[in-house]
């Protein structure tokens, strides 16, 4: 499943497309950059409320296929700016985490 | 070839820079994922700990075909109990640091997870100097 797909299915809201066409093979969830950088996996989709340019940061390191905010969390400017320019596709939610956690299981099989 | 960055003191919007030119130069250069992905990482939670606790630093890359070798210098505080930070979960970050998603106490034990060899000199008021490298065909 892309990028692009799984946005719609998930009915997210595009805030920095990045590169549509990329595979989502798994999933992330946390809030902690360490840990995330410690755990989360290439081609994940990373579930978190940070959308500060740090988590841009972490994204490009552990290439995520992309991040998710929940909960309508709020994305920095400047992080906005540096996912556009590293091509890190930026999706938003209402829901809580654990939901599109649930969901994005449920779409990966 | 080597590279060198001066890692900026009170800037958490640039930490990262390092890191991510690393990460480029060393995907241009061919180097597998998995070793570009070990170094970045370890280089990347260097710098943060550089901003977080030493006011900056400088780190200093040197590419080899069999190894990536950082070095991060500071001038900062220097680390009293090494044992002690090395410890998952262990941090003195303080609690604007935590908002930001940092302060898990999981920066040196994610540099020792990812990388081959560690080496941490240390003093008490004079500075902290990481040396890690990453080999290429080993695990």
């Amino acid at each position: 499943m892309t990028v692009s797909e799984l946005s719609e299915k998930m009915g997210l809201e595009t805030l920095v497309p990045g590169d549509p066409t990329r595979r989502v093979t798994g999933g992330y969830t946390g809030d902690l950059l360490s840990w995330v950088m410690a755990r989360a996996n290439e081609g994940d989709a990373w579930i978190t409320v940070m959308g500060s340019i740090n988590s841009v940061a972490v994204a490009v390191l552990t290439e995520v296929a992309c991040i998710i905010l929940s909960e309508d969390s709020a994305l920095d400017e400047d992080a906005r700016v540096r996912a556009e320019k590293e091509g890190i596709a930026i999706l938003r939610s209402s829901e809580t985490a654990f939901r599109l956690a649930v969901e994005l299981d449920r779409l990966l099989g | 070839m080597k590279l060198h960055f001066d890692v900026p003191g009170d800037d958490f919007t640039r930490a990262g820079e390092a890191s991510g030119q690393v990460k480029r130069k060393l995907k241009r250069l061919g180097f597998p994922p998995d070793v570009i992905r070990r170094i970045s990482i370890a280089v990347y939670e260097g710098e943060i700990n550089m901003v977080i606790h030493a006011g900056g630093g400088a780190a200093d890359i040197e590419i080899l075909p069999d190894r990536i070798t950082a070095v991060l210098t500071d001038h900062g505080p220097g680390i009293p109990d090494v044992e002690l930070a090395m410890q998952e979960g262990w941090s003195t970050a303080p609690d604007n640091i935590r908002s930001l998603g940092f302060g898990a106490g999981m920066g040196l034990p994610n540099i020792k997870k990812y990388t081959d060899m560690l080496d941490i000199d240390t003093e008490v008021g004079r500075g902290t100097v990481l040396t890690m490298t990453v080999f290429v065909n080993r695990k």
